[in-house]
């Protein structure tokens, strides 16, 4: 709580205590905490933490305690993995971590999503700051605490955190947490992510940090009004048990280290791992180079409408610290869920610097603390309280493509690295997510474990890897998609086929994805959702003259029966997007193409929803790619001939893939001697190029030349964020209706007959 | 001291010029954005990225909207190689993406090694 009633000066510490006490006792409401939630750096020593370091700093048996938490964390997290319910506690969509006391992140689980841990913190600030002095709740020995309202700290609200207090002789010395993507949260959507949310209120559960456990029991009552509040009530029920468990497990496993090493030596390494991490973070940081780096990046949807979309980032670096100033970017939109909170947009950054930059750091919070973030109030990467968020990955994933840009170019000059420089890792979530009722007569709504098929961004020496991971969580699975279609009343037709010519080309290419092609079977209520973005617009992009991904559209075939054809016409299917879309082999059938953002979407038995898992960004020139690693993608069928020449401008045999080396070097002579030729000097160019507005064609969010006034979907509707009105996007449904009754009278009109 | 800012991009701090590390020839003032330095194309998304699926029957192909984005190509006016591209829409203002403190970049490689080549890995790692 703010201190509302400080007038400076003029009250004594006694009164102005008393005040506080008075306006707390009488708050109305304990909404998200300003104070709390816009602080990302570590809170101070306790007095607890001094007394620890002065009697226990030897870094031998510091390093010996804090491996010895890490098995304890890595041991919980398996178990995660094996008891937990939800799909994505079964490939790595989860967390486990341990806290201080003041409730700093200093410890997470080697695998699974740091940033689950990096952002729950907060949520135990809360507890810290408002409940444990409150008589109605407190904080015991044995209470577990659970929350999944983002806007305490969540990614989204489709993820829920349980926290444990661990006390030692009475007193609390840290807070134990798990979190797992759980999905499903009451929405107006199954699954968890509702893109067609308009307020917050559509967007299901808002649990914000409530105690669930009293004596390492759940409270009954709490658990049945949660399965009450959503589609899976066996999830919600089972997952809370799991996450209860484990951090039982990881409670033992801390006591069992203060049994041994004393309680000052848990103390003191879990405070000096934080101060450490700064410490050696600030070093880095200081190796770079001065100065600015700037990249913008566009998103192409909010998931209801096509719309132009600007991240904006200026990444400044002085001395030992970075600034990621994000102003510039879009305006919110008031009633669309594509919207980022600033603890998410953080949370993420850390994973970039702790999985792609320093992945030899331990994974804490303090790798943000030498870092500071700029954002536009109202702006889509800020937005203000009520404004819907489900959909946070929509922005949140452009940002932080543009910041592992910039780092990429601050740091490539480096003598030392400190693991391996890549370009970027695809980023967007090409899966389906799922709803309804399954061919057991359960209800469920949850995502695919597809989403874990991103591909890899290009080496500085080496191709990417092909649908490999996502990028935020690293070292994660795409699950065992017989046992998903045992549960499951939908089958993968076309399964983790990699998609030919779905390649950023470069020096070195990105990973390449797969594509998937599912069909609903065994139910009569079961639907599917798509929520990804870049079907005009690439997501990712290149790095150093490489290319971006392709473009990424959902295909659908309806009015046919895919099961119907394999019984009786098997020869009729094709195992590619690009045969079945364009031979069209299903007489009588139904092909469109879509952005790949549906709302949720009831399925016919047999009907044909398809889509692509992105590439990596590639990294260099393509016409300096080696032609024999040209001819391997050839022999593997990754791309197709017209590519090798269009783009690689290689010359060989068709028959034996033999390469014609000198043929091929006049040729990318002739290419490079083109380019000279038909491009012109930057200054010619931008004089030539450069606009006063964004194109009128296009619904264009965000600054163009001046990064102090923002457009809003028109180059007649722009000025200071501040000053825009609400940015109310109206329902596609009543736009395309509008649009019909337009066409109606104007051929009632043309032919009053009619 | 030459110092490999990108791939095809160094910087000679003595000299104070930007480089194309490919053909070495200078590319202007390092005090000064390098991209002033290269030549421009504004290249058709769709000659990069080919529609997978036939643009007679579909709307969305696999290929980016030439309307709603262009690909901005950077090369080296000498050699023609391309040594950056920007996905920009029609007609926004190409960004000044690496502007460093050239007398801060000149003190802090004061006392490093000039390197032959770039280093893309931790050492040990390199193979």
């Amino acid at each position: 709580m703010n201190e509302i009633g400080k007038i400076k000066g003029a009250r004594s510490v006694a009164t102005q205590d008393r005040l506080n006490k008075f306006l707390k006792d009488a708050s109305l409401f304990y909404g998200p905490d300003p104070d709390i939630m816009e602080y990302h750096g570590l809170e101070k020593r306790s007095d607890m933490e001094d007394v620890a370091i002065k009697n226990e700093n030897d870094p031998a048996r510091m390093s010996i305690v804090s491996d010895r938490i890490q098995a304890g964390l890595d041991e919980a997290f398996e178990m995660l993995a094996n008891i937990g319910i939800a799909p994505g506690a079964k490939w790595g969509d989860m967390s486990t971590a341990v806290y201080t006391a003041s409730g700093d992140l200093t410890q997470a689980s080697t695998g699974g999503v740091v940033i689950f841990s990096n952002l729950v913190q907060y949520s135990t600030k809360f507890i810290n700051k408002y409940w444990i002095d409150d008589p109605t709740v407190g904080v015991n020995e044995g209470d577990a605490f659970l929350h999944n309202d983002a806007r305490y700290g969540t990614p989204h609200n489709a993820d829920q955190a349980l926290h444990l207090p661990l006390f030692h002789e009475g007193k609390l010395i840290a807070w134990i947490g798990a979190v797992i993507h759980e999905g499903e949260c009451g929405a107006k959507e199954p699954g968890g992510i509702p893109s067609s949310a308009e307020t917050i209120w559509d967007e299901g559960l808002k649990l914000s940090p409530t105690k669930v456990a009293e004596n390492y029991e759940l409270k009954r009552d709490i658990v049945t009004f949660l399965q009450n509040s959503v589609r899976e009530p066996k999830l919600q029920y089972g997952d809370m048990k799991a996450k209860l468990y484990v951090c039982c497990r990881i409670e033992k496993r801390m006591k069992e280290t203060i049994a041994e090493f004393g309680v000052d030596a848990v103390l003191a390494a879990m405070r000096l791992n934080l101060e450490n991490t700064e410490t050696e973070v600030r070093k880095r940081i200081s190796e770079w180079p001065d100065g600015t780096v700037r990249h913008v990046c566009f998103a192409d949807h909010t998931l209801r409408e096509s719309a132009m979309i600007k991240i904006n980032l200026a990444l400044h670096k002085k001395g030992d610290k970075l600034i990621f100033d994000y102003r510039g970017s879009s305006p919110e939109f008031t009633n669309r869920a594509n919207n980022s909170l600033t603890i998410t947009v953080k949370g993420l950054l850390s994973q970039l610097f702790l999985s792609y930059i320093w992945p030899d750091l331990p994974r804490n919070q303090a790798v943000l603390a030498p870092m500071d973030f700029v954002f536009d109030e109202k702006s889509v990467l800020k937005p203000t309280i009520g404004t819907p968020n489900a959909q946070s990955m929509m922005t949140l994933f452009h940002s932080w493509t543009a910041a592992q840009l910039c780092v990429s170019k601050f740091i490539f000059s480096l003598p030392d690295k400190y693991t391996r420089f890549i370009a970027p890792w695809y980023a967007m979530i090409n899966t389906f997510q799922y709803g309804g009722l399954t061919q057991h007569g359960e209800i469920v709504g949850n995502i695919c474990a597809d989403i874990n098929g991103m591909g890899g961004g290009a080496f500085a020496d080496r191709d990417g890897q092909h649908s490999m991971a996502p990028f935020f969580a690293t070292m994660a699975d795409i699950g065992e998609q017989e046992f998903i279609e045992e549960e499951l009343p939908f089958i993968q037709v076309v399964s983790k086929k990699l998609m030919k010519d779905n390649q950023s080309f470069g020096k070195y290419r990105g990973g390449m994805g797969y594509q998937m092609v599912v069909a609903m079977r065994g139910s009569n209520a079961f639907g599917f959702m798509l929520t990804a973005q870049g079907s005009k617009v690439p997501n990712t992009m290149g790095l150093f003259g490489g290319y971006a991904c392709h473009a990424y559209p959902l295909c659908k075939i309806t009015g046919v029966d895919v099961f119907e054809t394999f019984q009786n016409r098997p020869d009729e299917f094709k195992y590619s997007i690009q045969e079945l879309m364009n031979e069209q082999p299903f007489e009588g059938a139904n092909y469109s193409t879509h952005a790949m953002a549906l709302q949720y979407d009831f399925a016919k038995e047999g009907e044909m929803y398809m889509i692509a898992q992105g590439t990596g960004g590639s990294y260099g020139d393509a016409l300096e790619r080696d032609p024999e690693m040209v001819m391997k993608d050839m022999e593997e069928d990754l791309i197709s001939h017209d590519v090798a020449w269009r783009i690689y401008k290689v010359v060989y045999d068709k028959r034996n893939l033999t390469v014609d080396v000198e043929a091929t070097e006049a040729a990318r002579k002739a290419e490079r001697e083109d380019r000279i030729n038909r491009s012109m000097p930057f200054d010619d160019f931008v004089e030539d190029w450069v606009t006063d507005t964004p194109p009128a064609n296009i619904p264009y969010y965000g600054s163009w030349d001046d990064n102090e006034i923002v457009y809003a979907g028109s180059p007649d509707i722009k000025g200071k964020i501040e000053d825009l009105d609400p940015i109310i996007m109206p329902d596609p449904k009543d736009v395309r209706i509008q649009a019909l009754e337009q066409e109606l009278a104007a051929l009632s009109k043309e032919n009053p007959t009619t | 001291m030459k110092i490999h800012i990108t791939e095809s991009l160094r910087i000679d701090l003595d000299q104070e010029r930007w480089e194309c590390s490919k053909c070495d020839t200078s590319l202007g003032n390092a005090r000064e954005p390098y991209k002033k330095g290269l030549n421009v194309y504004d290249r058709d998304p769709r000659e990069v990225h080919a529609a997978l699926l036939d643009q007679d029957k579909y709307e969305y192909s696999f290929a980016p909207d030439p309307t709603w984005i262009r690909i901005l190509e950077y090369y080296c006016p000498h050699c023609g190689t391309q040594m950056e591209v920007e996905y920009l829409p029609p007609g926004h203002p190409p960004t000044i993406d690496i502007e460093f403190d050239l007398d801060a970049l000149k003190k802090q490689w004061a006392d490093r090694k000039e390197l032959p080549n770039p280093v893309i890995a931790p050492i040990g790692e390199i193979s």
